[in-house]
């Protein structure tokens, strides 16, 4: 179905500018294919700005992005990938159904795909209503249901579970691994730890460096500790008495 | 470019007004009882006969301009445009799905003013209706465009909004509505010679005068229908894929 060779993505010495400082400081790193890479790190960290990289809409100063072998960005790559924006990206004077439907279309996707994503977020009983007029979780969920459509290889989802209760997050981790199982690549943008135990690998970004890039066990074993979170502080830690 | 993801835009966009019945209302009504106003306002069946069709120059393209700048600025803002800059939509299938879109609007707009300027309120029409709703399309087609490419120098809604009067009064003040162009000072003249709605103006009053299709109607049209394809490229120019 998909060329299995090399890595989903590969990044290399990536430096980005933004209002005129730079924020992302040269990253290199690589994500494998078929599994969900949690990207985590505190507000401001540039977590956004590696994504937008990563789907081909910042402008970047220097360095390499490639994506399932093309340079991020290419024509080639607009149907394989599905993104969801940080803040719903979705048009609050249609209907969630009308909007699912726009953007199948854009893509090509089949008639019955907006109702198969709609279902997939959980939005059924909300799918006449317009963007305007849902919650702010529903309203996530429904940018979220936009780059499920079609069958994008990559899915990179910039926070989608902020503001949702603890039954709906678990649905959509759900869903993210079954599709991880199918041999989807996802990238994962979050904050809040307990998700990250979830991700098959991490990537931790402080001031637009990476901090770790390891899997959880492998996080928990070098910081010699159980949670994440403590693991995660114990980095920063460590890498403030490098610098000392 | 792309027939269908065209077409796609051009009914979403239309979606986007029906859920929309006040603006759809003010977009058909504004023009129509202006056009009231005027009659009685100068109550000289002659005088309304020259500034009769003067307004309907006007209407298309301020109401265009206004309605397309603030739409895309909207885009822009909420992220719908980044999320479709990064799939498969051309720029000029989401250009032609807006000039689609709102010429619709635009044509039924002319067509219940013509209506009621010819049966109600009296307007002499020596040409032909159809020359009359193709340079409002026309010059409907240039306020959008218009709209479109300094939509890109608006920040906020409140910005976009401020450019109305900057782009459209002067052009609205040269275009002949005031005072005939030909006994301005020559430097108003000039001025008003660069200024698209000059000539969309002129066409709507060669039409009303005459039933020919003359020499400066024929030259009216062009002008109108060059400077709308020049903005459409200028407007493209500042979609961009990749931002800063
Ligand atoms: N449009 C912009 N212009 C200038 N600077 C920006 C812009 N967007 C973001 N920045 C800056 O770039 C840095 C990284 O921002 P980014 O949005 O990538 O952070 P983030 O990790 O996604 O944060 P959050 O978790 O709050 O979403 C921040 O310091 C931010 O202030
Ligand atoms: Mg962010």
């Amino acid at each position: 179905m998909m060329n299995l060779s090399g890595p989903a993505i590969a990044v290399r010495d990536l430096r980005v500018s933004r209002g005129g400082t730079e924020v992302l400081h040269g990253l290199t790193f690589e994500v494998p294919r078929g599994q969900v890479t949690g990207l985590l790190g505190p507000s401001g960290c540039g977590k956004t700005t590696l994504i937008r990289a990563i789907v081909g809409v910042q402008i970047v100063a220097s360095g390499e992005v490639t994506v399932l072998g093309e340079p991020a960005g290419s024509p080639a790559l607009r149907r394989k990938i599905g993104y969801s924006t940080q803040s719903a990206a979705i048009y609050r004077d249609l209907t969630v159904l009308e909007n699912l439907r726009y953007f199948a279309a854009v893509l090509g996707a089949a008639k019955g795909d907006a109702e198969r994503v709609i279902e997939e977020v959980g939005l059924t009983g909300a799918r006449k209503q317009l963007g305007g007029a849902l919650s702010g979780g529903q309203l996530s969920r429904a940018s979220l249901a936009v780059a499920l459509l079609g069958s994008p290889e990559l899915l990179v989802l910039d926070e989608p579970t902020v503001g949702l209760d603890p039954v709906l997050r678990q649905d959509l981790w759900r869903l993210f691994q079954s599709l991880a199982e199918r041999g989807v690549t996802l990238i994962v943008s979050s904050h809040v730890m307990d998700e990250a135990a979830r991700c098959h690998r991490l990537i931790m970004l402080r001031d637009g460096e990476i901090l770790a890039d390891d899997s959880p066990e492998g996080l928990r074993e070098h910081a010699g500790t159980t949670d994440l979170e403590e693991a995660f502080l114990r980095l920063i830690e460590e890498k403030a008495e490098r610098v000392r | 470019m792309n027939l269908a993801i065209t077409l796609a835009t051009a009914g979403r966009i239309l979606a986007q007004l029906r859920h929309d019945r006040r603006t759809l209302a003010l977009l058909v009504g504004v023009p129509s009882v202006l056009m009231i106003l005027l009659r009685y306002v100068i109550d000289d069946p002659a005088a309304f006969n020259r500034l009769g069709p003067t307004l309907l120059g006007i209407f298309p393209f301020v109401v265009m301009f206004m309605v397309t700048s603030i739409t895309t600025q909207r885009e822009r803002a909420t992220g719908t445009l980044e999320r479709l800059m990064a799939g498969p939509l051309g720029k000029f299938d989401l250009l032609l799905g807006y000039a689609i879109a709102f010429g619709v609007v635009a044509a039924a707009q002319v067509t219940v003013v013509l209506a009621l300027s010819l049966t109600w309120l009296g307007l002499d029409l020596a040409g032909s209706v159809w020359t009359l709703v193709l340079v409002a399309v026309l010059d409907s087609l240039l306020g959008m465009a218009l709209g479109l490419f300094f939509s890109a120098f608006a920040r906020t809604e409140f910005q976009a909004v401020q450019f109305m009067p900057a782009v459209v009064l002067p052009q609205s003040l040269l275009c002949g509505l005031i005072v005939p162009r030909d006994t301005m000072a020559t430097w108003l003249e000039w001025l008003s010679d660069v200024m698209p709605l000059s000539y969309a103006v002129e066409a709507m009053q060669e039409t009303a005068r005459t039933g020919d299709f003359t020499g400066v109607l024929t030259r009216d049209v062009l002008v109108v229908g060059g400077c709308t394809v020049l903005s459409l490229v200028l407007g493209a120019a500042t979609l961009r894929r990749r931002t800063p």
